[in-house]
Protein backbone atom coordinates (compact mmCIF):
# COMPACT_ATOMS: atom_id res chain seq x y z
CA UNK A 1 0.00 0.00 0.00
CA UNK A 2 1.19 3.73 -0.30
CA UNK A 3 1.42 5.54 2.61
CA UNK A 4 1.55 9.54 2.36
CA UNK A 5 2.77 11.35 5.50
CA UNK A 6 4.36 14.51 6.46
CA UNK A 7 8.32 14.22 8.27
CA UNK A 8 9.76 17.29 9.51
CA UNK A 9 7.61 19.83 7.73
CA UNK A 10 7.41 17.88 4.22
CA UNK A 11 4.75 15.87 2.61
CA UNK A 12 6.20 12.29 1.57
CA UNK A 13 5.34 9.46 0.01
CA UNK A 14 6.11 5.77 0.33
CA UNK A 15 5.20 2.98 -1.80
CA UNK A 16 5.09 -0.74 -1.60
CA UNK A 17 4.66 -0.75 2.41
CA UNK A 18 3.83 -3.57 3.79
CA UNK A 19 0.82 -3.83 6.09
CA UNK A 20 1.76 -5.02 9.16
CA UNK A 21 5.36 -2.65 8.39
CA UNK A 22 5.77 0.07 11.21
CA UNK A 23 6.11 3.68 11.03
CA UNK A 24 9.88 3.02 12.32
CA UNK A 25 10.52 0.81 9.07
CA UNK A 26 9.28 3.46 6.63
CA UNK A 27 11.31 6.31 8.17
CA UNK A 28 14.40 3.92 8.13
CA UNK A 29 14.28 1.91 5.11
CA UNK A 30 12.15 4.14 2.49
CA UNK A 31 12.22 7.34 3.38
CA UNK A 32 15.78 7.58 3.86
CA UNK A 33 15.82 9.01 7.33
CA UNK A 34 18.20 6.94 10.15
CA UNK A 35 18.19 9.04 12.69
CA UNK A 36 14.87 7.04 14.72
CA UNK A 37 17.18 3.41 15.90
CA UNK A 38 15.87 0.17 15.80
CA UNK A 39 16.58 -1.82 18.22
CA UNK A 40 13.76 -4.27 20.82
CA UNK A 41 10.88 -3.79 18.52
CA UNK A 42 8.62 -3.94 21.24
CA UNK A 43 8.79 -0.52 23.23
CA UNK A 44 11.12 -1.55 25.53
CA UNK A 45 14.32 1.18 24.71
CA UNK A 46 12.57 3.89 23.45
CA UNK A 47 15.51 4.50 20.87
CA UNK A 48 12.85 4.84 17.89
CA UNK A 49 10.72 7.70 19.74
CA UNK A 50 9.09 10.28 17.11
CA UNK A 51 6.55 12.47 17.35
CA UNK A 52 3.32 11.56 15.92
CA UNK A 53 0.70 14.59 15.23
CA UNK A 54 3.15 16.07 18.63
CA UNK A 55 2.92 13.14 20.68
CA UNK A 56 5.90 11.31 21.64
CA UNK A 57 5.42 7.40 21.00
CA UNK A 58 7.37 4.99 19.93
CA UNK A 59 7.67 4.70 16.18
CA UNK A 60 8.16 0.91 16.25
CA UNK A 61 4.60 0.07 17.53
CA UNK A 62 2.87 2.51 14.85
CA UNK A 63 1.67 0.47 12.10
CA UNK A 64 2.68 2.26 8.81
CA UNK A 65 -0.73 2.96 7.94
CA UNK A 66 -2.03 4.86 11.00
CA UNK A 67 0.09 7.32 10.31
CA UNK A 68 -1.41 8.66 6.93
CA UNK A 69 -1.94 12.10 6.73
CA UNK A 70 -0.05 12.42 10.29
CA UNK A 71 2.96 14.44 11.01
CA UNK A 72 5.88 12.75 12.52
CA UNK A 73 9.15 14.57 13.55
CA UNK A 74 12.08 12.77 14.01
CA UNK A 75 15.77 13.22 15.28
CA UNK A 76 16.41 15.17 11.72
CA UNK A 77 13.55 17.78 12.26
CA UNK A 78 14.55 18.52 16.11
CA UNK A 79 16.84 21.72 14.96
CA UNK A 80 14.49 23.22 12.57
CA UNK A 81 11.14 22.34 14.73
CA UNK A 82 13.03 24.17 17.90
CA UNK A 83 13.91 27.18 15.84
CA UNK A 84 9.81 27.08 14.59
CA UNK A 85 9.39 27.36 17.78
CA UNK A 86 11.59 30.29 19.11
CA UNK A 87 9.55 32.13 16.29
CA UNK A 88 12.99 32.11 13.64
CA UNK A 89 12.92 31.55 9.78
CA UNK A 90 13.35 27.52 10.23
CA UNK A 91 14.59 27.24 6.44
CA UNK A 92 11.71 25.93 4.20
CA UNK A 93 11.09 21.98 3.64
CA UNK A 94 11.69 22.86 -0.44
CA UNK A 95 15.09 24.52 -0.65
CA UNK A 96 16.42 21.77 1.44
CA UNK A 97 18.06 18.34 1.78
CA UNK A 98 15.72 15.29 3.84
CA UNK A 99 18.06 15.33 6.49
CA UNK A 100 18.37 19.04 6.94
CA UNK A 101 20.87 21.25 5.98
CA UNK A 102 24.72 20.26 6.98
CA UNK A 103 25.34 23.65 8.29
CA UNK A 104 21.30 24.41 10.29
CA UNK A 105 23.47 23.80 13.41
CA UNK A 106 21.67 21.39 16.22
CA UNK A 107 18.57 22.26 18.48
CA UNK A 108 19.36 23.68 22.06
CA UNK A 109 18.76 20.09 23.23
CA UNK A 110 21.38 18.56 20.76
CA UNK A 111 23.99 21.19 21.35
CA UNK A 112 23.07 20.36 25.20
CA UNK A 113 24.20 16.62 25.24
CA UNK A 114 27.34 17.44 22.77
CA UNK A 115 28.53 19.96 25.54
CA UNK A 116 27.71 17.99 28.56
CA UNK A 117 29.26 15.06 27.15
CA UNK A 118 26.16 13.34 27.38
CA UNK A 119 26.54 10.49 23.98
CA UNK A 120 28.39 7.57 24.50
CA UNK A 121 27.69 4.64 21.34
CA UNK A 122 25.22 7.34 20.86
CA UNK A 123 22.99 4.64 19.82
CA UNK A 124 20.41 5.77 22.68
CA UNK A 125 20.85 9.54 21.50
CA UNK A 126 18.29 9.93 19.14
CA UNK A 127 15.05 8.77 20.87
CA UNK A 128 16.90 10.68 24.42
CA UNK A 129 16.78 13.51 22.48
CA UNK A 130 13.08 13.49 21.21
CA UNK A 131 12.40 12.86 24.70
CA UNK A 132 14.11 15.74 26.55
CA UNK A 133 12.76 18.11 23.88
CA UNK A 134 9.38 16.95 24.23
CA UNK A 135 9.88 17.62 28.21
CA UNK A 136 11.39 20.66 27.73
CA UNK A 137 8.70 22.24 25.31
CA UNK A 138 6.08 21.21 28.14
CA UNK A 139 7.84 21.76 31.41
CA UNK A 140 10.67 24.52 30.86
CA UNK A 141 12.43 24.21 34.55
CA UNK A 142 12.06 20.17 35.23
CA UNK A 143 13.15 18.74 38.74
CA UNK A 144 15.05 16.07 38.34
CA UNK A 145 12.01 13.83 39.30
CA UNK A 146 10.27 15.16 36.26
CA UNK A 147 13.31 14.01 34.18
CA UNK A 148 13.99 10.72 35.57
CA UNK A 149 9.67 10.34 35.16
CA UNK A 150 9.73 11.75 31.44
CA UNK A 151 13.78 9.87 30.02
CA UNK A 152 12.09 6.70 32.11
CA UNK A 153 11.02 5.16 28.46
CA UNK A 154 14.60 5.26 27.10
CA UNK A 155 17.60 2.86 27.58
CA UNK A 156 21.25 3.64 27.44
CA UNK A 157 23.11 0.70 27.30
CA UNK A 158 26.42 2.63 27.80
CA UNK A 159 24.84 3.42 31.04
CA UNK A 160 25.43 7.13 30.46
CA UNK A 161 22.61 8.49 32.81
CA UNK A 162 24.66 10.53 34.64
CA UNK A 163 25.66 12.84 32.19
CA UNK A 164 22.01 12.72 30.21
CA UNK A 165 20.46 14.02 32.84
CA UNK A 166 22.80 16.85 33.33
CA UNK A 167 22.61 18.04 29.80
CA UNK A 168 18.57 18.16 29.77
CA UNK A 169 19.57 20.30 33.23
CA UNK A 170 22.44 22.32 31.09
CA UNK A 171 19.42 22.35 27.96
CA UNK A 172 16.63 23.80 30.80
CA UNK A 173 18.97 26.54 32.34
CA UNK A 174 20.31 27.82 29.20
CA UNK A 175 16.74 27.81 27.93
CA UNK A 176 15.93 29.59 31.00
CA UNK A 177 18.99 32.56 30.94
CA UNK A 178 17.38 33.69 27.83
CA UNK A 179 14.21 34.29 28.45
CA UNK B 1 -2.75 -8.74 5.16
CA UNK B 2 -5.00 -6.41 4.33
CA UNK B 3 -5.20 -3.01 6.60
CA UNK B 4 -8.94 -1.72 7.28
CA UNK B 5 -9.45 1.96 7.76
CA UNK B 6 -12.70 2.49 9.13
CA UNK B 7 -13.39 6.69 9.26
CA UNK B 8 -16.65 5.84 11.62
CA UNK B 9 -17.39 3.52 14.48
CA UNK B 10 -20.14 2.10 11.95
CA UNK B 11 -17.89 1.24 9.49
CA UNK B 12 -16.05 -0.57 12.12
CA UNK B 13 -18.65 -2.76 13.14
CA UNK B 14 -18.99 -3.40 9.72
CA UNK B 15 -15.97 -4.36 9.18
CA UNK B 16 -15.54 -6.23 11.98
CA UNK B 17 -18.95 -8.29 11.01
CA UNK B 18 -17.51 -9.15 7.66
CA UNK B 19 -14.16 -10.08 8.23
CA UNK B 20 -14.52 -11.62 11.76
CA UNK B 21 -10.68 -12.40 11.66
CA UNK B 22 -9.70 -8.91 12.02
CA UNK B 23 -7.35 -7.76 14.79
CA UNK B 24 -8.44 -4.43 15.85
CA UNK B 25 -5.43 -2.00 16.34
CA UNK B 26 -4.85 0.85 18.41
CA UNK B 27 -2.38 2.15 20.34
CA UNK B 28 -0.03 -0.47 18.54
CA UNK B 29 1.84 -1.63 22.16
CA UNK B 30 0.58 -5.04 22.04
CA UNK B 31 -0.48 -5.87 18.37
CA UNK B 32 2.77 -4.40 17.08
CA UNK B 33 4.75 -6.03 19.26
CA UNK B 34 3.12 -9.21 18.02
CA UNK B 35 3.63 -8.74 14.39
CA UNK B 36 7.19 -7.16 14.72
CA UNK B 37 8.36 -10.75 16.07
CA UNK B 38 6.50 -12.66 13.13
CA UNK B 39 3.91 -13.91 16.40
CA UNK B 40 1.27 -12.89 14.74
CA UNK B 41 0.11 -12.53 10.87
CA UNK B 42 -3.56 -11.28 10.96
CA UNK B 43 -5.26 -11.80 7.41
CA UNK B 44 -6.92 -8.18 8.62
CA UNK B 45 -6.21 -5.28 10.90
CA UNK B 46 -8.59 -3.15 11.73
CA UNK B 47 -7.06 0.32 12.44
CA UNK B 48 -9.58 2.37 14.90
CA UNK B 49 -7.12 5.45 15.20
CA UNK B 50 -9.45 7.53 12.87
CA UNK B 51 -12.39 6.62 15.22
CA UNK B 52 -12.97 9.66 17.62
CA UNK B 53 -15.38 8.94 19.65
CA UNK B 54 -13.12 6.23 20.88
CA UNK B 55 -10.79 8.98 22.36
CA UNK B 56 -13.79 10.70 24.15
CA UNK B 57 -15.07 9.82 27.50
CA UNK B 58 -18.40 11.08 29.14
CA UNK B 59 -18.48 11.71 33.20
CA UNK B 60 -22.19 10.84 34.11
CA UNK B 61 -24.36 10.74 37.48
CA UNK B 62 -22.89 7.03 38.41
CA UNK B 63 -20.08 6.02 35.98
CA UNK B 64 -17.24 7.62 33.62
CA UNK B 65 -17.99 6.31 30.32
CA UNK B 66 -14.23 5.57 28.91
CA UNK B 67 -14.04 5.53 25.42
CA UNK B 68 -11.58 2.45 24.26
CA UNK B 69 -8.85 3.95 23.24
CA UNK B 70 -8.59 7.00 25.85
CA UNK B 71 -4.71 6.95 26.29
CA UNK B 72 -3.54 6.34 30.06
CA UNK B 73 -1.88 9.72 29.91
CA UNK B 74 -5.67 11.34 28.98
CA UNK B 75 -6.57 9.45 31.97
CA UNK B 76 -4.03 10.45 34.33
CA UNK B 77 -4.07 14.22 33.29
CA UNK B 78 -7.93 14.18 33.16
CA UNK B 79 -9.62 11.42 35.52
CA UNK B 80 -8.07 11.44 38.81
CA UNK B 81 -10.83 12.17 40.58
CA UNK B 82 -13.31 10.24 39.54
CA UNK B 83 -11.15 7.44 38.83
CA UNK B 84 -8.55 7.64 41.42
CA UNK B 85 -7.43 4.06 40.99
CA UNK B 86 -7.21 3.93 37.98
CA UNK B 87 -5.43 7.07 37.58
CA UNK B 88 -3.12 5.61 39.46
CA UNK B 89 -2.43 2.79 37.52
CA UNK B 90 -1.93 4.09 34.62
CA UNK B 91 0.95 5.73 35.93
CA UNK B 92 2.41 2.52 35.94
CA UNK B 93 2.04 1.74 32.87
CA UNK B 94 5.37 1.56 30.60
CA UNK B 95 6.69 4.83 30.00
CA UNK B 96 5.56 7.92 28.63
CA UNK B 97 5.33 6.79 24.94
CA UNK B 98 3.08 3.97 25.73
CA UNK B 99 0.88 5.77 27.73
CA UNK B 100 0.33 8.26 25.01
CA UNK B 101 -0.45 5.06 23.02
CA UNK B 102 -2.06 2.19 25.18
CA UNK B 103 -5.48 2.50 26.42
CA UNK B 104 -7.86 0.45 28.69
CA UNK B 105 -9.82 -0.55 25.48
CA UNK B 106 -6.61 -2.23 24.77
CA UNK B 107 -5.63 -3.83 27.83
CA UNK B 108 -9.39 -5.59 28.00
CA UNK B 109 -9.33 -6.66 24.67
CA UNK B 110 -5.62 -8.30 25.28
CA UNK B 111 -6.64 -9.90 28.89
CA UNK B 112 -3.51 -10.35 29.93
CA UNK B 113 -3.94 -11.15 33.32
CA UNK B 114 -0.49 -8.93 34.11
CA UNK B 115 -2.81 -5.96 32.26
CA UNK B 116 -2.18 -2.98 34.48
CA UNK B 117 -5.33 -1.58 34.56
CA UNK B 118 -7.71 -4.51 35.41
CA UNK B 119 -7.27 -4.64 39.29
CA UNK B 120 -8.93 -1.12 39.44
CA UNK B 121 -11.32 -1.54 37.07
CA UNK B 122 -12.16 -4.93 39.43
CA UNK B 123 -12.03 -2.61 42.31
CA UNK B 124 -14.22 0.21 41.03
CA UNK B 125 -16.91 -1.73 39.49
CA UNK B 126 -17.00 -1.79 35.56
CA UNK B 127 -19.28 -3.02 32.68
CA UNK B 128 -17.18 -2.82 29.49
CA UNK B 129 -19.44 -1.90 26.52
CA UNK B 130 -19.09 -4.53 23.69
CA UNK B 131 -20.66 -3.31 20.33
CA UNK B 132 -21.25 -5.17 16.96
CA UNK B 133 -23.75 -4.72 13.71
CA UNK B 134 -26.10 -6.87 15.97
CA UNK B 135 -26.35 -4.47 19.18
CA UNK B 136 -24.80 -3.77 22.13
CA UNK B 137 -24.48 -5.61 25.59
CA UNK B 138 -22.73 -4.60 29.00
CA UNK B 139 -20.00 -7.58 30.29
CA UNK B 140 -19.33 -7.00 33.88
CA UNK B 141 -15.87 -6.80 33.97
CA UNK B 142 -15.00 -9.72 36.37
CA UNK B 143 -17.04 -11.76 33.80
CA UNK B 144 -15.35 -10.36 30.95
CA UNK B 145 -12.08 -12.54 32.06
CA UNK B 146 -12.65 -16.30 30.74
CA UNK B 147 -9.11 -17.17 30.45
CA UNK B 148 -5.32 -16.81 29.99
CA UNK B 149 -5.66 -13.97 27.32
CA UNK B 150 -9.24 -15.10 26.82
CA UNK B 151 -12.27 -12.61 26.63
CA UNK B 152 -16.04 -12.49 26.44
CA UNK B 153 -16.05 -10.85 23.37
CA UNK B 154 -17.34 -12.60 19.97
CA UNK B 155 -16.00 -12.30 16.86
CA UNK B 156 -17.85 -9.98 15.73
CA UNK B 157 -17.49 -7.60 18.61
CA UNK B 158 -15.77 -4.51 19.25
CA UNK B 159 -15.09 -2.42 21.95
CA UNK B 160 -16.83 0.47 22.06
CA UNK B 161 -16.02 1.50 25.96
CA UNK B 162 -15.53 0.95 29.49
CA UNK B 163 -18.28 2.77 32.21
CA UNK B 164 -16.66 2.87 35.30
CA UNK B 165 -18.30 3.65 38.84
CA UNK B 166 -17.06 6.64 40.05
CA UNK B 167 -15.47 6.77 43.29
CA UNK B 168 -17.36 7.48 46.27
CA UNK B 169 -14.58 6.81 48.50
CA UNK B 170 -10.85 6.49 48.67
CA UNK B 171 -9.10 4.05 45.90
CA UNK B 172 -5.66 2.40 46.10
CA UNK B 173 -3.48 0.26 43.67
CA UNK B 174 0.23 -1.57 44.10
CA UNK B 175 2.26 -3.24 41.78
CA UNK B 176 5.32 -5.34 42.38
CA UNK B 177 8.04 -4.93 39.42
CA UNK B 178 12.08 -4.78 38.89
CA UNK B 179 11.92 -1.08 38.30
CA UNK B 180 9.26 1.92 38.60
CA UNK B 181 9.04 1.87 34.72
CA UNK B 182 8.96 -0.25 31.78
CA UNK B 183 7.60 -3.14 33.86
CA UNK B 184 5.17 -5.91 33.39
CA UNK B 185 3.26 -6.78 36.46
CA UNK B 186 4.95 -9.48 38.75
CA UNK B 187 1.64 -9.01 40.83
CA UNK B 188 -0.75 -6.18 41.35
CA UNK B 189 -3.37 -5.30 43.78
CA UNK B 190 -6.81 -2.74 43.34
CA UNK B 191 -8.55 -1.27 46.18
CA UNK B 192 -11.59 0.66 46.70
CA UNK B 193 -13.70 1.59 49.38
CA UNK B 194 -17.30 2.41 49.16
CA UNK B 195 -19.00 4.23 51.91
CA UNK B 196 -21.74 4.49 50.54
CA UNK B 197 -22.56 1.07 49.94
CA UNK B 198 -20.28 -0.03 52.81
CA UNK B 199 -18.45 -2.09 50.60
CA UNK B 200 -15.19 -3.17 49.97
CA UNK B 201 -13.85 -3.77 46.43
CA UNK B 202 -10.43 -5.56 45.18
CA UNK B 203 -8.89 -6.92 42.05
CA UNK B 204 -5.89 -8.95 41.99
CA UNK B 205 -3.36 -8.60 38.54
CA UNK B 206 -1.13 -11.57 37.26
CA UNK B 207 -1.65 -13.84 40.08
CA UNK B 208 -4.45 -16.27 38.59
CA UNK B 209 -5.11 -17.02 34.80
CA UNK B 210 -7.02 -14.36 34.62
CA UNK B 211 -8.00 -10.76 36.73
CA UNK B 212 -10.14 -11.67 39.39
CA UNK B 213 -12.05 -10.45 42.62
CA UNK B 214 -10.46 -11.47 46.30
CA UNK B 215 -14.19 -12.39 47.32
CA UNK B 216 -13.71 -13.98 50.46
CA UNK B 217 -11.32 -11.25 51.81
CA UNK B 218 -14.04 -8.63 50.63
CA UNK B 219 -17.06 -10.16 52.09
CA UNK B 220 -14.52 -10.70 55.52
CA UNK B 221 -14.05 -7.15 55.52
CA UNK B 222 -17.25 -6.03 54.63
CA UNK B 223 -18.65 -8.29 57.49
CA UNK B 224 -15.83 -6.92 60.01
CA UNK B 225 -16.12 -3.52 59.61
CA UNK B 226 -20.20 -3.90 59.83
CA UNK B 227 -19.66 -5.49 63.00
CA UNK B 228 -17.18 -3.05 64.67
CA UNK B 229 -18.98 -0.15 63.79
CA UNK B 230 -15.80 1.15 61.82
CA UNK B 231 -17.66 2.97 58.74
CA UNK B 232 -19.10 5.23 61.31
CA UNK B 233 -16.47 5.39 64.39
CA UNK B 234 -13.57 5.79 61.42
CA UNK B 235 -11.05 4.09 63.85
CA UNK B 236 -8.09 2.33 63.18
CA UNK B 237 -8.36 -0.80 61.87
CA UNK B 238 -7.15 -3.34 64.25
CA UNK B 239 -3.81 -5.16 62.90
CA UNK B 240 -5.50 -8.48 63.14
CA UNK B 241 -8.29 -7.92 61.03
CA UNK B 242 -5.57 -6.19 58.41
CA UNK B 243 -3.50 -9.21 58.55
CA UNK B 244 -6.61 -12.01 58.00
CA UNK B 245 -7.76 -9.46 55.22
CA UNK B 246 -4.18 -10.45 53.60
CA UNK B 247 -4.42 -13.68 54.09
CA UNK B 248 -7.50 -14.31 52.79
CA UNK B 249 -6.50 -12.02 49.34
CA UNK B 250 -3.53 -14.23 49.30
CA UNK B 251 -5.55 -17.23 49.37
CA UNK B 252 -7.33 -15.91 46.26
CA UNK B 253 -4.45 -15.82 44.17
CA UNK B 254 -3.87 -19.01 41.75
CA UNK B 255 -0.43 -18.47 40.45
CA UNK B 256 2.43 -19.45 38.06
CA UNK B 257 5.91 -19.86 38.34
CA UNK B 258 7.39 -18.01 35.59
CA UNK B 259 10.53 -15.57 34.43
CA UNK B 260 9.13 -13.03 36.33
CA UNK B 261 8.49 -13.95 40.21
CA UNK B 262 7.30 -17.91 41.71
CA UNK B 263 4.07 -18.62 42.43
CA UNK B 264 4.91 -18.25 46.42
CA UNK B 265 6.54 -14.76 46.12
CA UNK B 266 3.35 -13.84 44.13
CA UNK B 267 1.10 -15.34 46.64
CA UNK B 268 3.12 -13.46 49.39
CA UNK B 269 3.25 -10.64 47.87
CA UNK B 270 -0.07 -9.80 46.93
CA UNK B 271 -1.07 -10.18 50.57
CA UNK B 272 1.40 -7.68 51.59
CA UNK B 273 -0.24 -5.23 49.04
CA UNK B 274 -4.21 -5.92 50.20
CA UNK B 275 -2.97 -5.43 53.69
CA UNK B 276 -0.57 -1.71 52.79
CA UNK B 277 -3.50 -0.80 50.35
CA UNK B 278 -6.29 -1.68 52.90
CA UNK B 279 -4.12 0.80 55.58
CA UNK B 280 -3.60 3.88 52.87
CA UNK B 281 -6.94 3.97 51.70
CA UNK B 282 -8.53 3.51 55.24
CA UNK B 283 -6.20 6.56 56.52
CA UNK B 284 -7.55 8.42 54.02
CA UNK B 285 -11.22 7.60 54.64
CA UNK B 286 -10.68 7.98 58.68
CA UNK B 287 -9.23 11.62 57.52
CA UNK B 288 -12.00 12.95 55.59
CA UNK B 289 -14.56 11.43 58.48
CA UNK B 290 -12.37 13.41 60.71
CA UNK B 291 -12.86 16.37 58.56
CA UNK B 292 -16.89 16.12 57.87
CA UNK B 293 -17.68 15.22 61.50
CA UNK B 294 -15.34 18.10 62.29
CA UNK B 295 -16.78 21.07 60.17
Amino acid sequence: MRVNVTVNGRLREADDVWEGESLLYVLRERLGLPGSKNACEQGECGSCTVRLDGELVCACLVAAGQAEGREVVTVEGLAELAARRAGGSAPAGEERGEEGPPGAGLSPVQRAFVDAGAVQCGFCTPGLLVAADDLLARVPDPSDADIREALSGNLCRCTGYEKILDAVRLAAARAGETV
Amino acid sequence: MDFLRPGTWEEALAAKAEHPSAVPLAGGTDVMVEINFDHRRPEYLLDLNRIGDLYEWETGERDVRLGASVPYTRIMEHLRGPLPGLALAAHTVGSPQIRNRGSVGGNLGAASPAGDSHPALLAAGAEVEAESVRGTRLIPVERFYTGVKRNALEPDELIRAVRIRKADGPQQFAKVGTRNAMVIAVCAFGLALHPEARAVRTGIGSAAPTPLRARAAEEFLDAALAEGGFWDSGRDLPPSLARQFAELAAGACNPIDDVRGSARYRRHAVGVMARRTLGWAWDTYRGSERTTRCA
